[in-house]
């Protein structure tokens, strides 16, 4: 893998993590250092490290389980000013929509189901989709501001 | 660094000095141990100082939300003293900072229970 030269984005990580919480570290540190070089205040970077974080989190406990067989895919590009994250598990995949709304009043003090609501909250953009044969593929995008 | 947590007597109420990253793993279980003991040795007013807290993940929410829940199920006070502007912005986005009793100063904390 290299840089993508057909649409001008240019890669910036693309690497397999075991599924270990070590890893959540290891892949959060690694991004962020991407996103120093991309021109993102120290603000920016910490709303990133907690959405890679979170998704990593996801990827690692709820997608691969710990499995040891499987593997997170992080691939990070920037392209046309959008620092774009992509983090690929493993696992069964999991329905968006059914995931409850961690901001409705009956949901406010479970202790666990804000991961995802954090993402979003963090990032300029976010999708998820499952990918075959089976797995969750999270997208994050943090637009890059034009510098003055 | 991870996580540390030390524990002192203010009068009757139990100050939990936290310091650190709260984040899945050693840092949540550490603070859930805590707190279930605390609660375990029937300590009813308890302040938790999150000054020297850099950063708190979903899971370091979650031990907050299961620490008060606990807490408040067994007859005692859970407050929140010293929050970061990062952590602040954490509980106020996902709608829990009016949720807990948020105290800046440790003296004022400790005369409201």
């Amino acid at each position: 893998m290299g840089t993508n030269v057909d649409t001008g984005a240019k890669e910036l990580l693309d690497h397999k993590y075991p599924s270990t919480l070590e890893s959540v570290d290891i892949a959060e540190a690694e991004i962020l250092k991407a996103a120093e070089e991309a021109g993102f205040d120290e603000d920016e970077q910490h709303r990133i490290g907690m959405a890679v974080r979170e998704c990593m989190v996801n990827a690692v406990v709820h997608g691969n389980r710990y499995n040891r067989n499987k593997q997170v895919h992080v691939i990070v590009a920037l392209d046309s000013g959008r620092f774009t994250i992509r983090i690929i598990d493993q696992g069964e995949g999991f329905e968006v929509q059914e995931v409850p709304d961690p901001l409705h009043e009956n949901n406010l003090l479970r202790h666990s189901g804000r991961g995802l609501f954090l993402m979003g909250a963090f990032m300029d953009d976010m999708k998820v989709r499952k990918v075959s044969p089976s797995g969750t593929e999270v997208t994050l995008v943090k637009n890059v501001a034009p510098r003055e | 660094m991870s996580v540390k947590i030390d524990t002192r007597k203010v009068g009757d109420v139990t100050v939990v000095d936290v310091s650190g990253r709260i984040t899945l793993g050693e840092g949540s279980s550490a603070l859930r141990d805590v707190l279930r003991d605390l609660t375990a040795q029937g300590n009813k007013k308890i302040l938790l100082n999150l000054s020297e807290v850099s950063y708190i993940d979903s899971s370091g929410i979650g031990e907050l939300v299961s620490g008060f829940t606990s807490v408040s199920n067994g007859g005692g006070t859970l407050k929140l003293l010293g929050l970061t502007k990062r952590v602040k912005d954490l509980l106020q986005i996902t709608k829990l900072y009016t949720v807990f009793d948020v105290h800046e100063e440790e003296a004022h904390a400790i005369r409201s229970f």
